[in-house]
């Protein structure tokens, strides 16, 4: 234990002393931080684009090759959009748009056809198995739907959580990443889905069939995911909405970045993605499942909110964006709290690094939600608990600057008796 | 604790002091000081200036009050003043609220457990979007969101002697309390729902004519026998799910004191609390969950969802074969998911966390307040007399350990008690002390954004009603007198009083 303090002091030392560059003005870090975020918006735009690309050259030509091709640059593209998770939660536009791009988890027979194990439709969804590769025309909701051509608006207007139910995911990164790798079938086993390239053949050479529906399907889920990532990007730069919304107001601002970076650590990341899978012991409690990229999804994260803390971050091209951060703020009047703060990031990265280095040396996070596995659930445990951690650090910064952490302009509860009773 | 410790005591003390309905053991109160009491008083009067909105009066849930955001995720926030810490208990909650259950035995043992019989595999299929569930839409629609409460009159041994007026009622004796229209392999379902309606025309001032379906309902497919020749069925719709643990923590002194069960002050309208039994702190508490009223507290309310809807045993229910009856031995012996480590189906941090995800699911902030139709709308609502049971404003006990819901000025609009609607909207199956002609009045918070969150516009405790109009006409018994006016008022008034409850 003590060990493990002397560390993390040692790190936050070194941190704070490379964060001081700046004098802090609310507007700057106001303005740095939207930079930061359309670099990552921008980012992510290029590497969806690039995977864009390799899906139209598996299409046009499906190999081991292509597919292999297309799974790398959907993992490369997953590197600068979990780094901007970090804007949900704060920002209103973010969280009114990123369900359609990474809602998880979702129920895959909706979307192509799925291994008998997966059962059938059942009273709760009867859309899990519907199969939109098979089926030209199905009802749903007691309507008729003409599915001949796999669109974009099909996806988005039709089929994206159809009938109410949330896991009817039909649209963005998870649905994209099914019909690239196919089902993870290997349970708490080693393995990710193992789709065939011959999924994408034409001809007699097509496995599963329905292969120009698949490609079309994919080509389409990939289309509004370049077109959705378009629209957020442009949100950001000089004149979008999401600055203007953001600068309006200096203090909710600096509010919105941290809300943003609690309600990311604490009750989505730490919770809901990491917390509950433990519970339940349920390999399908995996944040990217078919691809078995949960490690990176995690890291990648747990880096978002840092970064963020830092006011720099490292593009895909290794240009550097940095500007005055919250760090700065923070350190002009507590460099204190500065130093734990910094310290506290860093031994969540800690922890998540070592979730990954462990995937990738082989201990897969579906192995290590198994129950009973007493190495993974320490893992886990271990991002949970800094994730955990790092919250109360941010709860202090919040009191520090004096800023309402869950931001809801002018709300009054009675004990603001000024408020209530003249 | 030291409410549960006095419940405890108290009991042991004798009848004298018996804890009852007034008590709160749900909560742990930081008793008021007579000066903030009268604050709370002054603030809870209604208002009798239309002219513009009120303080406060966009925030229906005071500082727990969320954004009302466009699209259908406008129910499924947590209250908005929450800490980083609580979020992950919320956002737990969710993961156990979304989660499908599955029959035992299973690998997954932390799932396991499903009926036998069930009328959902998860929370969130009836509660979609955390909003109001809707009848089926036809005869091939799964009854989802819907089903039947049965039971028969009990004898006088039936009742619970410390419950005055108490009106003794037992599980009908093939079906128990509920009807389930899914049940796993090898085991017969109990029944499906059908419904047929019939149109009524209802003409209105101004020329205007409502139309309402007046439903029939029957048990059909019946998979363990016929009904108890005196079997009640009552149809009930799954409730929308925000604002919960506000509601909870409305001093139950409040909620007693506008009860007028003999109409002492004469204006038609009586207002009769229901009573029930906690299983939790083993004392009569005061109704406030239900369509009657007929649960105490949300984590009682939540433990008998999870029984009865679902199956899945809790320390408060622990029947591991849900509610089926002595005579479903088929059910009662089939494989159960308890006595493994969780001992029950969910062990109480699964309960907790469903509950604490349950009591935070902030309500909407109000929109248009200051439209000028939107204020003639609520002048209509006050003048007419739907205050008299649709209670504006309540202010909630302060806290130790809720801080979401400590101390907040609150706009749900229901008075929590139980009023007669009549023959016509009568399930005539009694409840604890709700007779088979009472309901409790059902909050208005957030009922604006039942199209945008659910995708229709299906009101009542059977989603008989098709808009909010006619949900306002099918109001007979106590409420026959303001359902008239609103029958006879210039259509410009009906028309702005809708508005008005499109902005909560």
């Amino acid at each position: 234990m003590k060990a493990q303090l002397l560390g993390v002091s040692a790190l936050a030392l070194s941190a704070s002393i490379a964060g001081s560059a700046y004098a802090a003005e609310k507007a700057d870090i106001l303005n740095n931080y939207a930079d930061i975020a359309a670099a990552k918006y921008a980012d992510a735009l290029v590497t969806a684009s690039t995977l864009q690309a390799a899906v139209d050259a598996l299409i046009a030509e499906p190999s081991d090759i292509t597919l292999q091709a297309a799974k790398d640059a959907w993992l490369a593209a997953r590197v600068p959009y979990q780094q901007t998770e970090v804007f949900r939660f704060g920002n209103a536009i973010v969280d009114d748009w990123e369900g359609k791009v990474n809602a998880w988890p979702l129920d895959e027979g909706l979307i192509d056809y799925v291994d008998a194990s997966y059962g059938g439709a059942s009273d709760e969804n009867e859309l899990r198995v519907l199969n939109v590769v098979a089926n030209a025309s199905f009802t749903m909701s007691g309507e008729s739907v003409d599915a001949a051509s796999i669109t974009p608006a099909l996806l988005e207007e039709s089929l994206h959580e159809a009938d109410g139910v949330e896991a009817n995911v039909a649209t963005g990164y998870h649905a994209i990443e099914f019909l690239l790798w196919g089902q993870d079938l290997n349970g708490h086993e080693a393995g990710a889905g193992n789709r065939p390239f011959t999924d994408y053949s034409s001809g007699d050479a097509c496995t599963n069939g329905n292969c120009d529906r698949r490609a079309e399907y994919l080509k389409s889920a990939t289309d509004l995911l370049i077109s959705d990532l378009e629209w957020m990007a442009a949100q950001w730069v000089d004149g979008g909405e999401a600055r203007a919304t953001l600068l309006a107001d200096e203090d909710a601002g600096i509010s919105a970045i941290l809300t943003g970076m609690g309600s990311l650590s604490y009750g989505e990341q730490a919770g809901e993605r990491m917390r509950l899978g433990l519970m339940l012991n349920d390999p399908e409690e995996e944040h990217d499942c078919f691809a078995d990229n949960t490690h990176n999804s995690h890291y990648y994260v747990g880096l978002g909110i840092q970064n963020v803390y830092l006011g720099e971050y490292v593009r895909i091209d290794g240009t550097l964006v940095e500007g005055p951060s919250l760090s700065d703020l923070v350190a002009e009047s507590d460099a204190a709290l500065d130093a734990e703060m910094l310290g506290k990031l860093s031994q969540t990265m800690r922890r998540l690094g070592q979730i990954k280095t462990a995937a990738e040396a082989g201990f897969r996070y579906d192995q290590m939600l198994e129950r009973g596995n007493a190495g993974g659930e320490a893992l886990i445990m271990g991002g949970v608990n800094a994730l955990v951690d790092q919250t109360r650090s941010i709860e202090r910064v919040v009191a520090a600057l004096g800023v309402s952490a869950i931001e809801f302009e002018g709300s009054d509860s009675l004990d603001n008796p000024e408020a209530v009773f003249q | 604790m030291s409410h549960a410790l006095c419940a405890g005591l108290c009991t042991l003390l004798g009848s004298a002091l018996v804890a009852g309905p007034i008590d709160d053991p749900h909560l742990d109160v930081i008793p008021r000081t007579p000066a903030e009491q009268k604050r709370i008083d002054d603030v809870r009067a209604p208002t009798s200036d239309f002219g513009a909105a009120e303080r406060f009066e966009s925030k229906p849930a005071g500082a727990a009050t969320v954004r009302a955001t466009t699209d259908s995720n406008a129910f499924s926030y947590p209250s908005g003043n929450i800490s980083f810490e609580d979020q992950l208990d919320f956002k737990v909650g969710n993961g156990l609220f979304k989660k499908l259950w599955v029959s035992s035995p299973s690998s997954t043992l932390a799932s396991d457990g499903l009926g036998p019989l069930y009328n959902a595999r998860s929370c969130q299929r009836c509660h979609v979007k955390d909003g109001r569930g809707h009848p089926p839409a036809g005869p091939d629609d799964f009854a989802i969101s819907m089903f039947l409460r049965v039971s028969i009159p009990g004898g006088s041994e039936d009742g619970v002697a410390e419950i005055e007026d108490y009106i003794a009622t037992l599980p009908e004796p093939n079906y128990g309390e509920q009807l389930q229209d899914f049940s796993l392999a090898g085991q017969p379902a109990e029944y499906k729902l059908d419904i047929s309606y019939e149109e009524i025309e209802v003409p209105l001032s101004g020329g205007e004519v409502a139309s309402l379906r007046k439903p029939s309902y029957a048990a059909t497919n019946l998979g363990y026998g016929p009904l108890h020749p005196d079997a009640m069925l009552s149809p009930r719709i799954a409730p929308q799910m925000i604002g919960l643990g506000l509601l909870e923590a409305i001093p139950a002194a409040d909620i007693l004191a506008a009860a007028d069960p003999d109409d002492l002050d004469g204006d038609g309208i009586s207002g009769r609390p229901n009573i029930v039994w906690s299983v939790e702190y083993d004392q009569p508490m005061l109704g406030r969950f239900g369509l009657k009223a007929g649960l105490p507290t949300i984590r009682h309310q939540t433990a008998s969802a999870f029984s009865g809807d679902i199956g899945i045993s809790t320390s408060l229910l622990p029947a591991a074969w849900g509610e089926c009856t002595e005579l479903q031995t088929q059910c009662r012996e089939a494989p159960h998911g308890d006595g493994d480590v969780r001992v029950f189906e969910v062990d109480d941090i699964g309960l907790g966390l469903v509950t604490y995800y349950s009591r935070n699911l902030g309500v909407p902030a109000r929109r248009d307040v200051e439209d000028p139709q939107v204020l003639q709308g609520k002048k209509v609502f006050y003048s007419t007399g739907c205050i008299s049971c649709h209670t504006p404003k309540h202010v909630t006990h302060r806290l130790s350990g809720q801080p979401e819901q400590s101390f907040q000025l609150i706009w749900p609009y229901t008075d929590l008690l139980l009023h007669d609607m009549g023959p016509g909207l009568a399930d005539n199956r009694p409840e604890a002390r709700a007779t088979g002609t009472e309901w409790r009045t059902p909050p208005l918070w957030g009922i604006g954004l039942t199209e945008q969150v659910s995708g229709h516009t299906y009101f009542l405790h059977d989603g008989r009603a098709r808009s909010l109009l006619e949900a306002i006409l099918w109001h007979g018994g106590e409420a026959q007198a303001q359902r008239d006016r609103v029958v006879d008022m210039p259509p410009e008034d009906r028309a702005a009083l809708i508005r008005f409850l499109e902005s909560l």
